[in-house]
């Protein structure tokens, strides 16, 4: 269970996030949509303190914090609730895509290497990249990095994964197998929260969408509701341009999407 | 022209017997330099208030003042202002100068290497739990040290040359060695000249040697 409530965040004088409030059911796979800028990633990276908000409740799991009083081993413990797939894969670059799975388990748990390896090749296997052990990142492709990516936030086995625009910076070739290992994950009822700009993507694998804009989450609801009966206006003018700039989201999706979803 | 080559071959082997020395002096210093400048430049980094000053200003003597002159500063000057450091032998106060001199390089060049490491990784180890001592173990030192490394050789040689201005302070290493010869025969020519084939000889041999252990850091990051 995630509670997000009343949650803030400024940079310098600009106020990005401006009072959020939304919850994820365990097991809910949460798609987060809307112009760039509105405030979607930071308000990922406010969950994991990679940002520090300004105010507002947090409750993820078993950590519940009053962002305004957090101490230092809160922050610790709400961070190990969640792990974290980039949309620059920010793989470890002087570490095999094995060892980038396993090193948290190795230096944070303790566990034996041998132990952790047999965790780390099951994930890699998962995400169709264990003939990649050994490679170091930059002998993989985009798709393949942010593939060990996801394995390696999976490895710490967290209450809910958070995706930051995962397939941002891939190139279209790549992006449908990522998505086809987000979808895998997403059906072993992962709690997970989705910041993309895939929206064939979003309607198909989120229970919930959220839409923000300008630091609000102007509407959320069911796929269906979101992207079929949008009631807000800015809503509606979002997906409007989407859908001249990539195409019918309803009917005909991006190739790489409609390979997904076949 | 005079220039009896067969003189200068003659003194080398004698030369050599004082590499211990240099190489003694340079090796100290470098460890010890390494040992402040990474410090140093974790200060710089992290930016603790005051002692980045004091690191700053720390940095910027003695990179701004010639090495002669801290070399001369700590082995007649300091003695003067602390009389414990009368007793201090001629070789100790180089190796303090050259240590202190080098780790102000050291420091800018460790804060680049540590900065040059993106911050992404530093924030995926973060959201796998790792801590900041763990992180900088085992993701940020690993990368910041190779890509430190040339301009860290660099220094090294600019170092092991340095050692031959503990002369002028009594330390009989190889230069004051060289000088002895050059006044007793007056061959100043060849004597010099020897001398300066030995330096080279020993940037040579420290060059291929980091470029061997560059190319094997280098090992996970090439296509």
């Amino acid at each position: 269970m995630i509670k997000v409530s009343h949650l803030k965040k400024s940079f310098q004088q600009t106020e990005v996030l401006k009072d959020i409030s939304f919850n994820v059911e365990n097991g809910e796979v949460v798609a987060i949509i809307g112009p760039s800028g509105s405030g979607k990633s930071t308000l990922l990276r406010c969950l994991n303190y990679l940002e520090n908000p300004d105010g507002g409740q947090l409750e993820i799991g078993e950590v519940v914090l009053d962002t305004k009083k957090a101490t230092r081993s809160q922050i610790n413990n709400i961070r190990k609730q969640t792990s974290m797939i980039f949309q620059h894969y920010n793989l470890f670059k002087n570490k095999t895509a094995l060892e980038n799975v396993t090193h948290s388990l190795v230096v944070t748990k303790k566990m034996k290497k041998e132990v952790a390896a047999e965790i780390g090749r099951d994930l890699l296997k998962k995400v169709g990249l264990l003939d990649k052990a050994d490679s170091y990142p930059v002998k993989l492709s985009g798709g393949q990095q942010q593939r060990v990516g996801i394995a390696r936030a999976l490895a710490v086995d967290p209450h809910a994964i958070l995706f930051d625009e995962p397939t941002s910076s891939l190139d279209p070739e790549w992006v449908g197998e990522v998505l086809r290992v987000i979808s895998g994950i997403a059906e072993g009822r992962k709690t997970m929260i989705i910041v993309t700009h895939e929206m064939n993507f979003a309607r198909e694998i989120a229970d919930k969408v959220i839409f923000m804009a300008d630091g609000y989450i102007v509407e959320q609801g069911k796929p269906e509701e979101i992207f079929d009966y949008p009631t807000n206006e800015r809503t509606k003018k979002f997906l409007q341009d989407y859908q001249k700039q990539v195409g019918d989201f309803q009917t005909n999706g991006s190739p790489s999407v409609r390979e997904v979803m076949k | 022209m005079n220039f009896d080559i067969g003189y200068m071959i003659e003194i080398i082997p004698e030369l050599l017997k004082y590499i211990p020395i240099t190489l003694y002096m340079a090796i100290v210093s470098m460890i010890i330099a390494i040992i402040v400048g990474g410090i140093l430049a974790v200060i710089l980094v992290n930016r603790v208030p005051v002692i980045l000053q004091l690191a700053k200003v720390y940095i910027s003597f003695f990179r701004g003042t010639p090495a002669l002159v801290q070399l001369l500063l700590i082995y007649f000057g300091l003695p003067q202002l602390i009389p414990t450091f009368n007793s201090i032998g001629a070789e100790t106060a180089a190796i303090i100068a050259f240590s202190l001199n080098t780790s102000a390089y050291l420091a800018e060049i460790f804060r680049a290497g540590l900065v040059s490491v993106d911050e992404g990784q530093t924030e995926a180890a973060a959201t796998v739990g790792m801590t900041y001592g763990q992180t900088l173990r085992g993701i940020v030192l690993p990368q910041a040290v190779r890509n430190a490394i040339p301009a860290t050789g660099n220094t090294f040689i600019g170092l092991l040359k340095n050692t031959s201005l503990a002369f002028t302070i009594g330390v009989t290493e190889l230069l004051a060695q060289g000088k002895l010869i050059a006044s007793a025969t007056l061959n100043f020519f060849e004597a010099y000249l020897a001398v300066g084939l030995i330096y080279w000889a020993l940037t040579a041999l420290y060059s291929r040697l980091q470029t061997w252990y560059e190319k094997k850091i280098n090992l996970p990051y090439e296509r």
